[in-house]
């Protein structure tokens, strides 16, 4: 198994390496050498303000990003799963978000859409009488929030439409020959069976948001005042510009210990539709 | 009567509404590349212009700079990296679903779980080990660095591809007396074509988007996200050859995306949903 053996060099190394690390007082731009601490870094990582506020942060942003972009999945994929002219190309479009690399995503919304004086976003604010919002600077956090939101609500409606698209269609019309309403039956039928396709979009969202970096770097470089930093791009902080390599690692232990809780649930749904659909 | 009537607008303005969402959703895209055909006083012009003098000023300019050295490294980091990472996930597949290893539940829920992991809490383990062997700063720690991430993904959606031969293709395979390799490459690998390409595409777009990693452990030498990151010190002077240069990058990724559309969701869900 030559790819067991890659995955493990290459994935679980680090984590052990970065447990050991955590436990020192290393920090490259001071003179005295590498020494053991034992917990010290931990207990000033919990008594650190900003930390504590990165993760508030994380927790505040990867929640609104995750149900902001499930909220207009489920609204396009709802749309999209009729069938009516032009629908491969509007779902075409609709998807294409999900694909554009973050950074240059991110750069072009900056430029081209939150700027208060040229960007498209202002320019409408201000057309429709409320004045030039600079988005980025009076809402960062919002701002972070429709940027991501944006490229995952794409995501959300892949996977959305799919559940949507396995929905048998016997049932939908025995429920109409029956004489159940359209509302009737989205909320009774559709509605339960969709629920692991939510379960898992909101999952595996979280996941990947939870490590947001390029829109973070991009548009606030984490301001102001910490506003908009997260967990990823603290440890990125502390490690690259702050070159304390022991706090650092501190940082990212606490940050697996909180991936893993997610995990863990994750796991579990991935577990339930996996046996639905695996051969052995 | 009546009552089909009303539904009939009542669809047509559903599917209108699903159209506007749909443009919605492509706006800000289309207005990036529109703008970059913009000469840059079209692109901070108010009110925004709709219908301006196209201008390929700001593509020809693109390679002024090193962008050449940048895309030489993504292209270099993502192909080679995918291709690595193909040639280990089909027989990993293989040894997860065709002929099961003992205890493949767990092998298979570990290579997921190592997916699960942020990465900003393994990076400085991973810049110090680069850093300790010289390999910072180069394609080949990229290349390695990607393996790694895409390999979970890869194995889980191959899997899913793989799990959908029937049983009587290897039946009627070993009764022939093929051996491993002969049945892995002429049997298997032809049967989920489709499929592989497709895991490669998701490869290929994740690790080309990829910027974390390839921030944090190169610099000079690095891919183009990094490289695009350099303009923002300059603003919205350059608008239009932001523009320009995003929409650049993103033509290989989003017809891989488009190519890969099918079979886009089982990989975004490591093949839990078809």
């Amino acid at each position: 198994m030559p790819a067991l053996l890659v995955v493990i060099a290459v994935t679980q190394a680090p984590f052990f390496i970065t447990a050991y690390y955590s436990l020192f007082r290393w920090n490259l731009v001071s003179t005295s050498a590498r020494r053991f601490v034992g917990i010290k870094n931990y207990v000033d990582a919990i008594s650190d303000p900003v930390f504590l506020k990165a993760i508030g942060n994380t927790a505040f942003m990867t929640i609104s990003i995750v149900i902001g972009a499930i909220a207009v999945g489920t609204l396009l994929a709802l749309g999209l799963q009729r069938s009516f002219r032009g629908r491969a190309i509007a779902r075409t479009l609709a998807i294409t978000p999900f694909f554009v690399m973050p950074v240059a995503a991110a750069l072009f919304w900056k430029a081209g859409l939150f700027d208060p004086t040229f960007g498209l976003l202002g320019w409408s604010t201000s057309a429709l009488g409320m004045g030039r919002i600079n988005w980025v600077s009076e809402y960062p956090r919002l701002s972070i929030i429709i940027l991501t939101a944006w490229q995952w609500s794409s995501f959300a409606l892949l996977i959305l439409l799919a559940g949507m698209q396995s929905f048998p269609v016997e049932v939908t019309e025995a429920a109409s020959i029956d004489g159940a309403g359209r509302w009737i039956t989205f909320r009774r039928l559709m509605l339960p069976h969709l629920r692991p396709f939510f379960e898992l979009t909101a999952l595996l969202a979280s996941m990947y948001v939870l490590e947001n970096f390029a829109a973070i770097v991009t548009l606030t470089s984490g301001g102001p005042a910490y506003a908009t930093t997260n967990l990823s791009y603290y440890v990125y902080l502390e490690a690259f510009s702050a070159f304390d390599l022991g706090q650092a690692s501190a940082y990212g232990v606490i940050t697996l210990a909180i991936a893993i809780a997610l995990v863990m649930p994750m796991l579990k749904v991935v577990a339930g539709i996996f046996k639905s659909g695996g051969r052995a | 009567m009546s009552r089909r009537k009303t539904s009939g607008t009542f669809n047509a303005l559903l599917s209108a509404l699903t159209w506007l969402g749909a443009l919605v959703m492509f706006a800000p895209i289309a207005w990036m590349v529109l703008t970059s055909f913009k000469s840059e006083q079209d692109a901070v012009s108010l009110p925004p212009k709709l219908f301006f003098k196209p201008t390929l000023e700001h593509y020809a300019r693109i390679f002024d700079n090193d962008f050449t050295a940048f895309a030489l490294h993504s292209v270099l980091a993502t192909g080679v990296s995918t291709a690595i990472v193909i040639c280990l996930a089909v027989p990993a597949a293989y040894a997860l679903c065709v002929r099961p290893v003992e205890k493949w539940r767990d092998v298979l829920f570990f290579f997921i779980s190592t997916k699960m992991m942020p990465v900003a809490a393994g990076i400085v383990p991973i810049y110090l080990v680069a850093q300790s062997v010289g390999l910072l700063n180069t394609a080949t720690l990229l290349i390695i660095v990607y393996t790694s991430m895409n390999l979970p993904l890869a194995i889980w959606m191959i899997r899913s591809f793989m799990i959908e031969i029937p049983v009587e293709v290897f039946d009627a395979v070993r009764v022939d007396g093929a051996g491993f390799f002969r049945e892995l490459l002429l049997v298997v690998v032809p049967l989920i074509m489709p499929g592989l390409a497709s895991t490669a595409l998701l490869c290929g777009i994740f690790a080309w988007n990829e910027f974390f990693l390839a921030v944090n452990l190169t610099t000079t030498s690095s891919t183009l996200p990094v490289f695009l990151q350099k303009f923002l010190s300059f603003g919205e002077l350059y608008t239009a050859q932001v523009a320009a240069v995003a929409t650049l990058l993103n033509i290989p990724v989003v017809i891989a995306g488009w190519l890969a559309q099918k079979s886009l969701t089982r990989g975004l869900t490591f093949g839990a949903v078809r």
